[in-house]
């Protein structure tokens, strides 16, 4: 009897003791499993119909790594002056992306020639191999996906902004407020590969248009470019095509001599140039005349009111917040 | 001797725990007047949430501005509570015990003030969470929350443990008329506390040890907090000395901030008896300390980077020191700097008007250097195109003066439930004093005035000071 009693009373303290030691255990793992698990935490697969099945179908293989590459050839950047037009890259990319106003995800620079003259400079996000911005995200709302884009999941992003201090080419953009958007734009499912609507706080740019590229779209810049200076390619295929014409992307970057921006930063951008001034359409380096602005043809005034104390009165976006 | 001693201690007693027993009208209309102002911020703050970070002058240029002034500001003057009362500790320097309670105090609120301020500025405030179920270590800015978390933690754990025989002594001294509730709750935080020598050696060992922990802690904030800025690539905040230039400088304003709060509460709470002339000067030397090596680094950060003038670098040496923010860059060099260190080295007139406006002239220019750190960087192009603009919105100022508000507001609080002075360090340092010059009194060959100058009757030089 009083061995069956030191047998139970073992029992139990040996349940407590185990008990304790597995909650401390756990209560002491717990900062660390995200250093454990880094990777998987940004890759959970999102709801939304363009991340997998919808998309990839037309692709071929869906398991093909991909490594999506931009060249633009400056040759036939004429930032759409010679047209007398906004620069057709950025317009289609809001179009298509009902970008909210004042956000060129794609966006035309003039870059001063050493003469005197002046040459375009179209920007996405360069969707950098060693992207400053991932690395600096406290949450992982910023990742590469499988094919190398940098993407943003809007529902994880915090709104802190580390990773637009972190960015050396200014490709981020912030919803200051709730983005004034077309009524279509709500029909559209969000994705992190389209992320339509904008998220009011959260920050955003140019993904490549990667709900496209798996299904063997061209991104709306590239496909909205009238002089088709934009290519668009797989680095891994070894193939880039502007939409008429394809290349084989490894010699085209050789034989032109392609370089990219701030190369020497060490941050691997996947958008190369090729040296140009919009020659092949007769565009002078000393052309003078500048480039238009985009058109937001959805009104608003953009991210530029700012809200005064004790005005009662009804605000420009009330009806939407 | 003994009598004497009696009455000094008990004196003490009553000077330092007036203000407890004893509230004004004015004081009550002070707190008013701070929780009006932290009121009409909130409001700010309720209408930013309504409409968005676009209330804010912050736009995708400059997308950061003065609630990260406020943060590095904040951050940095908590570290006066560990400069003074774990370095000054550590070395033993006898005279920091009646100052150590208010640089703990300034410690404690300001990181509380300091870390909101990021969460003021996200853009989805209620995903904050996200930091804990989500967080990278590979973010400077996870590095931030847990560096904070564990100094606010420390911090309170060192602002506590001195406080207990405090608490004890008020236990022991309330009224009684005094409220249960306000009976129980010093019973409990005094944890028992009846002074044995048990008690009271272990009380030391676990102060020497927190004050040992929160050095290094204190050194990483401040470090982790200048890597937000400084694991980018813009100019000016593309710095390997940042960590050290920050840590310099937060220690030169958390002096400046514990001059300001020292000068403050002597005056209004006369505690002119404890806190003398003699914990200005040299509060005053430590804080020129601090300028001249944030000085030499100043130097050293424009100098290189100005030497080679990368084109990035060249656009904001230009904004900072001709351009549009030259105004404020050399308000901060003159007001900063310059006229602080003559007030210090200069010693003509009162000394305790003194280090207070050059206290204040370094909070001052050291928000405004902060800000200068981090609004000019963000105006630079990093592409070919035009310099951004900031300029802070109703919203931001008045979050900002709810900040400082709030900082204050705390403090008059706390005034009113702990003395003000550690009462039983003050009391310890004033009998070793004693004991000191008694046995110097004693020795045959010595002098009173030897005893005196070897740093003997305290109370007496007090009393001296006090009168200067």
């Amino acid at each position: 009897m009083p061995d069956k009693q030191d047998g139970k009373k073992l029992g139990r303290r040996q349940f407590l003791k185990w008990s304790a030691g597995a909650g401390l255990a756990a209560v002491l793992s717990s900062p660390f499993l995200p250093v454990l698990n880094p990777v998987k935490a940004a890759n959970v697969p999102l709801p939304g119909p363009s991340h997998d099945t919808s998309h990839s179908n037309e692709g071929g293989d869906p398991k093909k790594v991909r490594a999506w590459t931009m060249v633009v050839d400056l040759k036939k950047c004429d930032g759409c002056v010679t047209i007398d037009a906004p620069p057709q890259c950025t317009q289609a990319c809001i179009d298509g992306h009902f970008a909210p106003k004042g956000q060129e995800w794609i966006q035309i620079f003039g870059v001063d020639l050493p003469g005197g003259g002046q040459s375009f400079l179209p920007v996405p996000c360069y969707q950098c191999e060693n992207a400053p911005c991932v690395n600096v995200c406290p949450v992982a709302a910023t990742y590469h996906n499988e094919d190398g884009v940098v993407l943003i999941d809007h529902k994880r992003c915090i709104g802190c902004r580390m990773c637009m201090a972190a960015c050396p080419y200014h490709r981020r953009f912030f919803n200051w407020a709730a983005p004034e958007v077309p009524p279509e734009a709500a029909l559209a499912h969000y994705s992190p590969l389209y992320p339509v609507p904008a998220v009011k706080g959260t920050v955003i740019k140019c993904m490549f248009c990667a709900h496209f590229l798996r299904d063997g779209k061209l991104p709306y810049c590239v496909a909205g470019c009238p002089m088709k200076a934009l290519y668009m390619g797989d680095r891994n295929e070894d193939i880039a095509s502007n939409g008429v014409e394809v290349v084989q992307l490894s010699k085209f970057l050789d034989e032109n001599d392609a370089f990219r921006w701030k190369e020497g930063l060490g941050t691997q951008p996947r958008v190369w140039y090729l040296p140009g001034h919009g020659q092949n359409f007769n565009r002078h380096a000393s052309d003078p005349r500048p480039l238009k602005r985009p058109v937001w043809n959805w009104g608003g005034d953009g991210y530029n009111y700012q809200i005064e104390p004790l005005t009662w009165k009804r605000r420009p976006n009330e009806t939407k917040d | 001797m003994r009598p004497r001693i009696e009455t000094g201690h008990r004196r003490l007693e009553r000077i330092a725990l007036d203000p407890l027993a004893r509230t004004t009208t004015s004081y009550y209309l002070f707190v008013l007047f701070l929780v009006a102002v932290v009121a009409w911020g909130f409001y700010a703050y309720v209408t930013q949430i309504r409409w968005g970070l676009v209330t804010t002058g912050m736009r995708d240029q400059v997308f950061w501005g003065i609630y990260m002034v406020n943060f590095v500001f904040f951050i940095g003057i908590s570290h006066a509570g560990t400069l003074i009362s774990a370095i000054l500790r550590v070395t033993q320097a006898s005279w920091r015990t009646p100052i150590t309670r208010m640089a703990e105090m300034i410690t404690v609120v300001a990181i509380s003030i300091g870390a909101l301020m990021p969460i003021i500025d996200m853009g989805r405030p209620e995903r904050v969470w996200h930091m804990i179920a989500f967080g990278r270590f590979q973010s400077p800015l996870l590095w931030d929350i847990i560096s904070i978390t564990s100094y606010l933690t420390g911090s309170l754990v060192y602002l506590y443990l001195p406080a207990i025989p405090d608490l004890a002594l008020m236990r022991d001294r309330l009224g009684r008329d005094a409220s249960a509730i306000k009976r129980k709750i010093y019973t409990w935080l005094a944890v028992g506390w009846r002074n044995t020598p048990e008690q009271r050696h272990r009380l030391e060992k676990a102060i020497g040890i927190m004050a040992v922990t929160i050095i290094p802690i204190a050194v990483s904030v401040h470090t982790v907090v200048s890597y937000v800025f400084s694991m980018t690539l813009r100019p000016g905040w593309n710095s390997t000395v940042f960590g050290v230039y920050f840590v310099i400088g937060a220690i030169f304003s958390g002096i400046a901030s514990l001059l300001i709060v020292m000068a403050l509460f002597r005056k209004f709470y006369h505690l002119e008896e404890f806190i003398t002339a003699r914990h200005f000067r040299n509060l005053g030397y430590l804080m020129l300390v601090a300028l001249l090596v944030y000085f030499y680094l100043t130097v050293g950060e424009y100098l290189t980077t100005g030497y080679k003038l990368e084109i990035e670098d060249k656009h904001l040496l230009e904004l900072l020191l001709v351009g549009e923010s030259a105004g404020w860059f050399w308000f901060f060099v003159v007001a900063g700097l310059v006229i602080p260190a003559v007030l210090i080295i200069v010693r003509r007139g009162p000394v305790i008007p003194r280090m207070l406006i050059a206290a204040v002239l370094v909070n001052a220019a050291m928000w405004v250097k902060r800000f200068l750190i981090l609004v000019p960087s963000l105006q630079v192009p990093l592409m070919p195109f035009e310099f951004g603009a900031y300029r802070p919105t109703w919203v931001e100022w008045s979050i900002t003066a709810a900040a400082f508000a709030a900082f204050i507001l705390i403090f008059a609080i706390f005034a009113k439930v702990m003395p003000l002075i550690s009462v039983w360090e003050v009391a310890e340092e004033m009998e070793s004093a004693e004991h000191a010059t008694l046995e110097a009194v004693e020795r045959p060959s010595g002098t009173l005035e030897e005893a005196e100058g070897m740093g003997g009757s305290a109370a007496q030089r007090r009393l001296e000071e006090t009168q200067s």
